[in-house]
């Protein structure tokens, strides 16, 4: 019996060695160093979108075939479900799609492995991009790949309410005194006065107002634990401590703008995105924006923003920069606006953008001081890790939650 | 599971011989070639080769091919098997264990939450499913089938769909809340209480903040404090969520092990002048035993794995109160890039999940045959 189990083992070992060999195989053993065959002629590009919804799926899938009979080429768009993990799995599969949205947040992790394409000087008049745009998705001095178009986070205030509470145009809040002194205003109705998400995105822009933020302008330093972010998330905690603020999930919202939409929150912090979940989901509410207050060192305000980005393995390089060419001219970009509410990532797109949506004109303000997202590799999940601490900001001691930021950034920045 | 599953294997393999020919003891017959029997050989190699096949590209391939990429520091570009992607050793494993980092305190976490987790819904869901399948045994009852039904229905629906009501029933002004509401209870914000419930007990004794000797240390990265906290609100939601769903499962099981029971020995227990409770303890106990070990392996597997729930309602939040180490390990690669630990947290939760098997094994061994004690090692 020893000797049958030992044969069985054998066999076990060899059949799985086998099987590994023949799956490694399966890959070709081509090392990657060389630079993947381009093909000229007409192209098949594979284009991978995060949408946020059927407009956006619809708009770029018109955009896309426009340019593919112009060009002679195909193009196939498909909305991802879950990009970032779809993304993952094609680059792991050394079969990426051409062409990929990608987040300004995941940016580095991206550009740091060598997945993505430095075009960006490649496409028209590269200059024409907001510069904190193109900040963001610099990573070691170059410019990697055009923005799609950006996002900035402002204050909106709900009119019922508002005006309920005996307050009008004159009491919008410009600074951090104000938005107390009207939250109290408001607190006394009744109302809560503001929903603010708990995460970084959202409670970083009181960081930006005083003047901190959690890494230096280069992204190599952990700022983290300074003196004016302390001051900022002190501040956010007196408001959550006060009753001023609140949590969403506390409010029963998922989101900012559904509390406020449900008239839970009188005010709420969120980006042009909650133009179209106000006219989708409560068409009946009346609000109005505002840039945010400003703290003590002036206006501050987030930037979010996605990418064209081009992968290193794509077959069809030139046609994927013409695609991107086509999907960046100002006429595109406006197109893109009408149809699901984006801003245009070109500074010559500014005032046809301003004259069409009047209303917005707080947002694309704020593209002069905003502050994008940590450009740096591996850092979600330490940014994670400190939405997962703002959960407990009402209770916590801000030095202490800004001291792991701290050790965390550090470790992971390697500085 | 799979230990369960080669010690049997392992017990018919020698009763059987394995079904393979003896090679010696037949001195007197003539041979031919390697006997009459040799084509047998082939022939059952030949009829389980598709199976071998598909357990092999399927389950046994994979394993392995993950567990080199927990060995690597691959970043998920190509294929991990290149000569250029980075070996590491036991770097991912060690980074778990020993360095202070986010790393492994992310991981403690993740394990503390599950610790409570398994601690609370294995018991309570055998209980409960043992409960309902005596409840459905009882020959008085009426409607069986319909009761049958309705606790079985939770198990076959899908956990998402459940997941989702759930949300519903926990939010702030949900049914739940409602319902304690009518009773003067002010119910908490289920899905963003981040207070363990530990903690909340020890808070309504007047204990706010952590004694110094419980705040200032710890073992593996987090203090005592953090160690004892209990599961917090959020992790009891799902907790009666998976609580509610599985233990239909479980009395299917019990259920049918209860029906073998011979009712002649209940019914002589019964004329020996045995109480209720006796005839449950001493007669039909000992006799759902292999159920009971089939019960609980598969409950501690499966809450040591739970996933799709953490996905659907919390993933991970309040903060990091309801992180599952297997919710963890996919994040970690998915989401952070980081293949390598990912792989190495589903390794160390896999070696978990075998030495518990194993314990409970010996725990509930035959304490009647004391030759026999380590059988369970072989």
């Amino acid at each position: 019996m020893r000797r049958n189990r030992f044969r069985g083992a054998a066999v076990a070992v060899l059949a799985a060695g086998t099987l590994l060999a023949s799956a490694a195989c399966g890959d070709s053993f081509d090392d990657g160093a060389a630079p993947a065959q381009q093909s000229s002629g007409p192209a098949a590009l594979q284009i991978l979108i995060g949408s946020s919804g059927d407009a956006e799926t619809a708009a770029v899938k018109d955009a896309a075939a426009a340019w593919a009979t112009k060009s002679g080429n195909t193009a196939t768009v498909t909305p991802a479900q879950d990009l970032t993990q779809q993304l993952g799995q094609s680059l792991a599969g050394d079969n990426p799609p051409d062409v990929f949205y990608v987040d300004a947040g995941r940016f580095a992790d991206y550009a740091s492995v060598g997945a993505l394409e430095p075009y960006g000087d490649k496409v028209d008049n590269p200059g024409d991009f907001y510069q904190s745009l193109k900040d963001t998705f610099t990573f070691d001095g170059k410019f990697y790949c055009a923005p799609k178009d950006f996002s900035t986070l402002a204050l909106e205030i709900n009119t019922d309410l508002w005006t309920k509470a005996g307050l009008t145009d004159a009491d919008v809040p410009t600074t951090w005194d104000q938005l107390t002194s009207v939250a109290q205003k408001l607190k006394a109705k009744g109302t809560m006065p503001l929903a603010v998400a708990d995460t970084r995105d959202r409670v970083g822009a009181f960081m930006v107002q005083s003047g901190g933020w959690i890494v230096s302008k280069d992204g190599k330093q952990a700022t983290a634990d300074s003196a004016e972010n302390v001051t900022a998330l002190s501040y956010v905690q007196s408001l959550l401590k006060g009753g001023l603020a609140s949590y969403p999930k506390a409010l029963d919202a998922g989101w900012g703008g559904e509390a406020f939409g449900k008239g839970k929150a009188a005010m709420t912090i969120e980006g042009n995105w909650i133009k179209g979940a106000m006219t989708n989901d409560f068409p009946n509410v009346k609000y109005t924006v505002h840039e945010l207050p400003a703290g003590p060192k002036g206006k501050g305000t987030l930037s979010f923003t996605n990418c064209w980005g081009i992968a290193a393995k794509s077959k069809f390089k030139d046609q994927a920069i013409d695609f991107v060419k086509a999907m960046t001219s100002v006429d595109q970009q406006m197109t893109y606006a009408k149809a699901f509410g984006v801003m245009p990532s070109r500074q010559s797109a500014r005032d046809q953008y301003t004259a069409a949506f009047p209303a917005d004109k707080a947002f694309i303000d704020g593209a002069e001081y905003a502050q994008g997202p940590v450009n740096a590799p591996k850092m979600d999940s330490v940014l994670a890790d400190f939405d997962a601490s703002l959960n407990t900001l009402a209770k916590a001691d801000p030095k202490a939650l800004l001291g792991t930021l701290q050790k965390n950034t550090q470790a992971t920045l390697g500085g | 599971m799979s230990t369960v599953t080669t010690a049997s294997a392992d017990r018919d393999d020698r009763s059987a011989g394995g079904g393979r020919p003896a090679t010696n003891g037949h001195g007197g017959r003539p041979r031919f070639g390697r006997g009459i029997r040799s084509n047998e050989r082939i022939a059952g190699w030949l009829f389980v080769a598709p199976v071998i096949v598909l357990l092999g590209v399927f389950f046994l391939a994979p394993i392995i091919m993950a567990f080199w990429v927990s060995l690597t520091d691959w970043q998920g570009q190509g294929s991990p098997f290149k000569s250029g992607v980075p070996f590491v050793g036991g770097d991912n494993y060690t980074r778990l264990f020993t360095e202070d980092g986010l790393a492994r305190r992310d991981f403690m976490t993740s394990i503390r939450n599950n610790l409570y987790y398994v601690a609370i819904v294995v018991p309570v869901q055998t209980v409960l499913a043992l409960g309902l399948a005596l409840l459905v045994n009882n020959r008085m009852l009426k409607g069986k089938s319909f009761f049958r039904t309705a606790f079985y229905f939770p198990s076959v629906t899908s956990s998402v769909a459940i997941s989702v009501v759930f949300l519903f029933m926990f939010a702030n002004s949900g049914a739940i809340n409602g319902i304690l509401s009518f009773f003067g209870i002010d119910g908490p914000a289920w899905f963003s209480d981040a207070r363990g419930l530990i903690h909340l007990i020890l808070g309504v004794v007047g204990v706010d903040n952590p004694p110094q000797a419980l705040s200032s240390g710890g073992p593996l990265g987090l203090t005592w404090w953090d160690w004892l906290s209990g599961p917090s609100v959020a992790m009891c939601a799902i907790m009666a969520l998976v609580i509610w769903t599985t233990s239909g499962t479980f009395m299917l099981m019990f259920l049918a092990a209860l029906q073998s029971v011979p009712v002649a020995l209940d019914e002589a227990s019964e004329l020996d002048g045995a109480s209720r409770w006796q005839r449950l303890r001493y007669v039909t106990l000992p006799l759902l035993k292999p159920t009971m070990f089939l019960v609980l392996t598969l409950g501690l597997i499966g809450t040591w794995q739970v996933f799709d729930q953490i996905y659907v309602m919390s993933q991970g939040n309040p903060a990091k109160t309801t992180l599952t180490p297997a919710f963890l390990s996919y994040r970690t690669a998915f989401k952070d890039f980081d293949y390598g630990r990912g792989a190495a947290i589903s390794f160390v939760l896999f070696l978990i999940i075998v030495v518990l098997t194993l314990a409970q094994r010996w725990v509930m061994r035959d304490r009647d045959e004391p030759r026999r004690r380590f059988r369970w090692l072989r």
